[in-house]
């Protein structure tokens, strides 16, 4: 039967045993090698047995794989007690056969060599501990000790090389640690027995702050990150952090969320900034950066999100009332549990430390919203490479979770306002510029979106007014080419009231007079009208007048007529002879 | 201190060192050897041992032999891990040599045994 090369190679693969310590499995791609030695080494102080210890603790309670720790220099009370501070309980893992921790104390002092030996017996009960609980890990801390016990070197270095070899055979998974040497890798050159997997950590102080680093030197037959990572020994032990490996390649949303302030979200087109961007606000002293970031923060808790807030210079309380005075009332989402602060000084430990601790509480409160007020502290804590390193590694972890990131960033006074002291404002999706804008004896607040990735915004300066009702964003007086901000606006707002209200009563004067002078036209149409129908009646009468006679003399002159033909005279009616007489 | 030293006279410290020796003809020696299984060291380390006793300390001395692959408890109590070891229980104080007792000029000065010039 014929196997394609590509399946047998795959058996092949190095197998490998995860450590379960966060961040040493991303950068060793899974563990180190299983059933074989790897060699931990470093100076004094720098976590090896503690990191030795992890790998047995998470070994037997992760991944069901029982270990044993060979003490060559701490008693297993003092380990026990040691890790006890980390939540984990030696004894009762002891009981369930969990892990062993055997004890081999050997002090030169009380040896003395009369010829030649082997370390059978450190083999026996190396083997006699692994069979005891069959297990699959074992930790040798530090296994130098022996080259202060024993002095005969040639013998030594015979028996470690034979026991290394006698560990792969057993197939255990083992971690030795050794002093960090002068020149070399180790004080005893243990790298050369143990060479398949090799793992330097280094604890160094620059400008009076420690940073731990981890860096693999080397790793037979597997791929793995070659930087060096920092890490940080925190409650839960040691954490790495292979951030420096955090790639773009993140999915992200176009969810829009409000900034709190109504008029602010206008000028970013609308429904506000996008969910998982940051949001940089930067500005001199005094001008209500973080004012305006507290408004951020309500409005996320208003929306039932939950919200970091990383405050590197004031408390909580002195920020809870300072917020209470432009009516933000930050206490009952505190309560609630939808606020959580973090007051530290940035100069209280190293940036890796405050990164890892940032991260750390990202990871256990799980907020949509986190804020950092302000970033600028930090460079008294690093340079300014180092500072930006970290807040991109932290840029980076929160946009790949969705999380919006506001951070406030202090300008010097009479520094170039659009520029931040820590250089990371060409990382922000959208930066916010206050400024003090001082004229007419006053200073006033001013601001402007200077950038807004994806976002059409608006191009205007608002003067940002912070009234007892929260932050107010209003239009700045545009007017005779002059953009007038504070009292020097409300002075020419009111005149323009002023001119306003003139104009508008000027215009009803008006009015009134129209309708006067239609009310007498009127009153003169109706007088005429009346004088008019008072001639018609006056002629209708004389018109009748003068019907009535006409109509007497025609039966006058008939009746006449009448008679002239007849020849007689009749009798003229007495009424007729009587109005004649009267014409 | 200077005075209790001149006040011991040449006689008296001979004396002393004469008592020392007749102590130490009488010790009698509590040792236990671990050893390997049949390995070639722990073979030389039984023959030199039980000659150099045998030679010296007939008759007042008390040899166990452990072997760890058997007895591996007992080697953790007593804190073993080279092969051979010689633990010196009696007498006080408790003394650990590692090796194969093939030449050792200390070994042989405690337990009392002239040295081969």
């Amino acid at each position: 039967m014929r196997h394609s090369p590509h399946l047998s190679a795959r058996r092949h693969v190095l197998q490998k045993a995860p450590t379960g310590i966060h961040g040493i499995d991303e950068i060793t791609n899974g563990g180190l090698p299983r059933g074989r030695p790897t060699l931990v080494c470093g100076s004094a102080g720098c976590g090896k047995t503690l990191l030795a210890m992890e790998f047995l603790i998470h070994g037997a309670l992760e991944y069901a794989e029982p270990g044993v720790f060979i003490a060559f220099e701490e008693t297993a009370d003092e380990l026990t007690r040691n890790v006890a501070s980390l939540g984990y309980d030696l004894e009762l893992m002891g009981e369930q056969n969990q892990l062993v921790v055997e004890t081999i104390h050997v002090d030169r002092s009380e040896i003395e060599e009369t010829g030649e030996y082997d370390l059978e017996g450190l083999f026996i009960r190396i083997g006699f501990a692994i069979d005891s609980i069959g297990a699959q890990r074992i930790v040798l801390d530090t296994i130098e000790a022996l080259f202060s016990s024993f002095a005969n070197e040639a013998i030594l270095r015979a028996e470690l090389r034979r026991l290394f070899r006698w560990l792969k055979e057993r197939g255990v998974t083992a971690i030795v640690t050794a002093e960090r040497g002068n020149q070399a890798l180790t004080r005893h050159g243990l790298e050369e027995y143990v060479a398949d997997c090799v793992i330097l950590l280094d604890h160094r102080v620059d400008d009076e702050i420690s940073t731990r680093r981890l860096r693999m030197v080397k790793y037979r037959g597997s791929t793995h990150g070659t930087n060096e990572y920092p890490f940080f020994i925190g409650e839960h032990g040691i954490t790495v952090l292979p951030l420096t490996s955090a790639s773009l390649e993140y999915e992200v949303g176009d969810e829009r969320i409000s900034t709190g302030v109504a008029q602010l979200d206008e000028m970013l087109g609308g429904p506000g900034i996008i969910r998982g961007s940051s949001m940089l606000i930067s500005g001199t002293a005094g001008s209500g950066k973080t004012s305006l970031i507290a408004t951020f923060v309500d409005a996320a808790c208003r929306r039932g999100e939950r919200c970091l807030f990383m405050s590197f210079e004031e408390s909580v309380s002195q920020i809870c009332r300072n917020m209470r005075s432009i009516g933000i009332d930050l206490v009952p989402w505190i309560d609630q549990g939808l606020l959580r602060f973090s007051t530290q000084r940035p100069t209280a430990y190293g940036l890796e430390l405050h990164l890892m601790s940032i991260i750390e509480q990202v990871h256990t409160f799980q907020p949509r919203v986190v804020v950092l007020d302000p970033i600028t502290n930090f460079s008294a804590v690093g340079t300014t490479s180092d500072v930006k390193a970290m807040l991109v590694r932290l840029f980076d972890l929160l946009k790949s979770q969705d999380v919006t990131l506001c951070c406030t960033s202090l300008t010097e006074a009479g520094g170039d306002a659009e520029h931040t002291d820590v250089g990371v404002s060409s990382l922000m999706d959208t930066w916010i510029l206050l400024r003090n804008i001082e004229t007419h004896g006053e200073r006033n607040r001013g601001l402007y979106i200077l950038k807004s990735r994806g976002i059409a915004h608006s191009n205007q300066v608002r003067e940002m007014i912070m009234t007892s009702e929260g932050i107010k964003l209003v239009d700045v007086y545009l007017g005779t080419g002059m953009i007038l901000t504070g009292s020097a606006r409300l002075l020419a707002e009111a005149q323009a009231a002023a001119e306003l209200a003139q104009a508008e009563a000027r215009s009803e004067r008006r009015a009134r007079d129209v309708e006067r002078r239609r009310r007498v036209i009127a009153a003169q149409i109706a007088a005429l009208e009346a004088e008019l129908a008072a001639d018609e009646a006056l002629w209708q009468e004389e018109a009748r007048q003068e019907a009535i006679e006409r109509r007497i003399s025609q039966t006058l002159r008939h009746s006449l007529r009448q008679e002239r033909h007849s020849g007689m005279h009749g009798e003229i009616p007495s009424s007729q002879v009587r109005l004649d007489s009267d014409d | 201190m200077n005075q209790e030293q001149e006040s011991e006279t040449p006689s008296e410290k001979v004396a002393a060192f004469e008592r020392a020796v007749q102590q130490h003809a009488i010790q009698s020696y509590h040792l236990r050897l671990y050893i390997a299984g049949a390995s070639q060291l722990s073979t030389r380390a039984i023959t030199t041992l039980t000659a150099i006793c045998e030679k010296y300390l007939h008759g007042r001395y008390r040899l166990e032999v452990v072997d760890v692959y058997q007895n591996p408890e007992q080697a953790h109590a007593d804190n073993v891990i080279a092969t051979p070891t010689l633990v010196m229980l009696e007498p006080l104080p408790q003394q650990v040599f590692v090796g194969d007792v093939a030449h050792s000029r200390r070994l042989a000065a405690i337990l009392g045994i002239p040295l081969p010039e």
